[in-house]
């Protein structure tokens, strides 16, 4: 599967990625080349094979909905790169 | 012998005994440190200012005639995927390079219950992607056993650092390989338990149907010392399984009499590494001699493993990474002009290259039109990859294949190359796609003098049977006490 520089752009925008010029050539040539080794599942009739997303069985998993001591606010907020008045602070969103 | 190159069970007897102090053990780790550190690069961060309080505060606890635990006082590693509550945790990477959880992880919650001293954070491929230790922000680890090589990865920085005694064990985490394939390249012991076995909460996620915590040590014993202490349910994981956890210790009897042996015939290939097929025969053969039954097996679906792999793994991880948007923690751009912006500037100057690769892969493969063609069909493999071992194991008490395909590979070798990184893999990948229990230990040396690993698999939940084999395979050899030299 070759994948288009074009396709790179995209797919780094879904992911919220800025990319250089030359990351976005190697990427377009590096992908192609994981997406060509990774057809050969497709060697492989899974037309009636079920999928597995989880190895190991477990139903819904419940417990009792107490209320337990949570972190602080303070530390919350400790490591954010910028707050204010108890806030993470984040660039103007609305004109 | 001095007490850095000691086991936990070796200084758990002197402790006992009164006949070391915890402090004496401390120091004397850290006299190691400062010699050889420099050269191999295993820490992140060295705490050691907070590690000899705690030593003090054991040797308290000591005094006072209180029963200690295998691990109290014993100076641990930690691989910096880990939360410990209020060191800087950076998994590698510039984007949690000022991070500090407010909170513990689970495993390290038990492993302080027991009062052990953390000496560190290790270094590690950056969000544990990799399998070399060169990815990481912070730097190259080196093997001990070759400077010139790599320590495996991701968990390279825990792997060199137990085989350079520049701790007495370690703990790892492995999403394809990421334990057992720097334990075997830097001949010690890795342990990947059953997927549930042990809780995740705490750890940085990158995969998380595969990701598992484990223990990186100089023994089996210790390794099974360790499992003690850090399996169990947590009702902060719901993945972590509600199986009772057995004296894992209970289970290294030297003896295998009729345990039968799968060899995987998918796994011994035309083209593989000669020297690292001598050394698994050999040590098959050993186990033979002393009573298990060796069986050729089939895993039918092993060649679709990495492709499968890199697949799921590299979804998941595009989702569980796109929390690093540079506004709750971790770094954040000086080009803020608006929030769209700032997210895309954060995680590109945040980010390296192999991370951002498997996000954009890992987003690929999950976008509009793509899902069927590639996510589904993976999880579909995944489930022919599964049943390979259900069958497997209907005839065999265990699997054996080597850990890797070579020795330790020199630094750079594969770093323009992702594919061939990839397929360093192509051994361990397998265990975590079937969610089964796997340990790595030394079979022996490859005539450059670099460690070659033994892999031996279990059944789910059974990871006594695989501590068992490797025990007494040990207890029959002496690759696990030849020493590095530094």
């Amino acid at each position: 599967m070759k994948i288009t520089k074009k396709e790179v752009e995209h797919v780094a925008h879904l992911a919220r990625l800025e990319l250089k010029e030359k990351d976005k050539e190697k990427f377009t040539e590096q992908l192609s080349d994981i997406l060509t080794y990774v057809e050969k599942l497709n060697e492989l009739d899974t037309k009636n094979t079920e999928t597995t997303s989880h190895v190991i069985s477990i139903e819904n998993v419940f417990k009792e909905d107490v209320i337990k001591d949570s972190i602080s606010l303070d530390e919350a907020l400790n490591n954010s790169p910028e707050k204010e008045h108890k806030h993470f602070k984040v660039p103007k969103i609305i004109d | 012998m001095k007490l850095f190159q000691m086991t936990i069970h070796d200084l758990h007897e002197m402790l006992k005994k009164r006949e070391v102090s915890c402090k004496e053990i401390t120091n004397s780790v850290f006299e190691r440190i400062d010699k050889v550190e420099d050269e191999i690069k295993s820490y992140i961060t060295i705490t050691k200012e907070s590690a000899l309080k705690e030593a003090e505060e054991v040797d308290r606890f000591i005094k006072n005639g209180d029963n200690i635990s295998p691990l109290t006082g014993i100076p641990l590693a930690i691989k910096d995927v880990l939360c410990v509550k209020g060191i800087r945790t950076t998994c590698g990477s510039k984007i949690l390079s000022n991070f500090t959880p407010p909170y513990d992880a689970t495993s390290i919650k038990r492993l302080s219950d027991q009062r052990p001293v953390f000496v560190g954070k290790t270094n590690m491929d950056e969000f544990a992607m990799g399998s070399s230790t060169e990815t990481s922000y912070f730097g190259i680890t080196k093997n001990p056993w070759n400077l010139e090589t790599v320590p495996g990865g991701s968990s390279g920085g825990s792997a060199a650092a137990v085989a350079a005694d520049e701790c007495i064990a370690a703990l790892g985490s492995d999403t394809g390989g990421s334990i057992r394939q720097p334990a075997a390249c830097c001949g010690i012991v890795g342990l990947k338990p059953t997927y549930g076995r042990v809780s995740r909460y705490g750890l940085v996620a990158f995969a998380s149907s595969l990701d598992q915590i484990g223990p990186m040590t100089k023994d089996v014993r210790d390794s099974a010392l360790l499992m003690n202490v850090i399996s169990g349910k947590d009702p902060l994981d719901s993945t972590s399984a509600d199986i009772p956890v057995p004296d894992f210790t209970k289970a290294l009897i030297e003896d295998v009499k009729d345990l039968k042996i799968g060899i995987p015939k998918e796994y011994f290939v035309e083209g593989m590494n000669k020297e690292v097929e001598t050394k698994v025969w050999e040590a098959i053969k050993l186990l033979e001699k002393l009573g298990a039954k060796p069986k050729e097996v089939s895993l039918p679906h092993t060649d679709y493993a990495i492709a499968t792999y890199y697949i799921l793994a590299t979804a998941e991880a595009s989702s569980n990474l796109a929390r690093y948007d540079g506004v709750k923690y971790g770094y954040r751009t000086k080009e803020k002009k608006d929030l769209l912006k700032m997210y895309k500037k954060t995680r590109e100057e945040g980010f390296g290259p192999e991370v951002k690769r498997r996000i954009m892969l890992g987003t690929y493969v999950l976008s509009a039109g793509y899902y069927d063609a590639y996510y589904k069909k993976a999880q579909q493999v995944r489930t022919l990859i599964k049943r390979d071992f259900d069958e497997a194991f209907k005839e065999c008490d265990v699997l054996i294949t080597p850990t890797s395909p070579t020795p330790a590979f020199k630094i750079g070798e594969k770093m323009e190359d992702p594919l061939q990184m990839y397929l360093s893999d192509i051994f361990t990948i397998s265990v975590n796609l079937g969610g089964i229990p796997a340990i790595s230990l030394p079979c022996g040396f490859s005539k450059d003098n670099l460690p070659v690993g033994l892999q031996i698999m279990g059944r789910h939940f059974d990871e006594e049977t695989i501590l068992r084999v490797a025990y007494c395979f040990e207890q029959n050899t002496d690759h696990h006490l030849k020493k590095p030299e530094l």
